[in-house]
């Protein structure tokens, strides 16, 4: 199920869209392309195996997988399972890997333009995450 | 910081103002100079970090407003035209896909 084509490869760290709806994560995902561009990978996931609404664990490795960055892999959710399925997903990487890949809490939506807004600037996986979080409410 | 800032000012003349598009392209330049740069809506601040898209968002200056630049460091001149020179282009919105809605 490959939702993007191969991106080429990116010093600047990737974001990955986990929704329930495939709509909403495509969606994002495409605000985030014609917003910031195509400094960083990116990549989405959302729906469950049978095509109905929900997250899977297999689908958000695979996404994670086509956003791969040295720099790491920021990831955007929405609901409950989509940030369990992700904390699974990450459990499940190679060691060198489950390191560089956090969950960010911040809204699905803007958090991904702001994470890839700060991403394309060559920041660091620890800035990206915490200025996407800026968004939440304190 | 205390050597004298660059400085410099441009009115916002694109229609949506400083909404999401436009901030998101100001702090990917600004992000792009070594400078440490600020944006201001009046002369006297308050500053706001234009490399923090967040912060930059918030600020929600709309059309007609002027923006003021401030920028510190070794390139801060070539920062603040830049910078300067997006505004004048106002941004680049006719080029861009669906500028209307910011």
């Amino acid at each position: 199920m490959a939702q993007e084509q191969r991106q080429p490869p990116s010093a600047n760290v990737g974001i990955v869209i986990v929704s329930h709806s495939r709509k909403v994560a495509e969606g994002a995902a495409d605000m985030v392309r014609q917003m910031v561009g195509d400094a960083v990978p990116l990549d989405f996931t959302g729906g469950n195996a049978d095509g109905g609404l929900g997250t899977d664990v297999a689908a958000i490795l695979a996404a994670i997988d086509r956003a791969w960055s040295p720099a790491g892999v920021a990831i955007l959710v929405d609901l409950g399972g989509a940030e369990t399925n992700s904390e699974m997903a990450i459990e499940m990487l190679a060691e060198d890997r489950r390191g560089r890949v956090v969950v960010c809490n911040a809204p699905i939506v803007e958090g991904a333009v702001i994470a890839a807004t700060e991403a394309s600037g060559g920041s660091p996986l620890d800035v990206v995450k915490r200025t996407a979080e800026e968004l939440s409410p304190q | 910081m205390t050597e004298p800032p660059v400085t410099a000012s441009a009115p916002l003349t694109n229609e949506v103002g400083l909404h999401a598009r436009p901030s998101v392209k100001l702090t990917q330049l600004a992000k792009s100079f070594a400078a440490t740069v600020e944006i201001a809506l009046a002369p006297a601040g308050p500053w706001v970090d234009a490399k923090s898209p967040v912060k930059i968002m918030r600020v929600k200056a709309p059309k007609g407003a002027v923006l003021h630049f401030r920028a510190w460091g070794t390139d801060a001149a070539a920062a603040i035209g830049a910078l300067a020179d997006l505004v004048g282009r106002r941004f680049d919105e006719d080029a861009s896909e669906g500028a209307g809605d910011g």
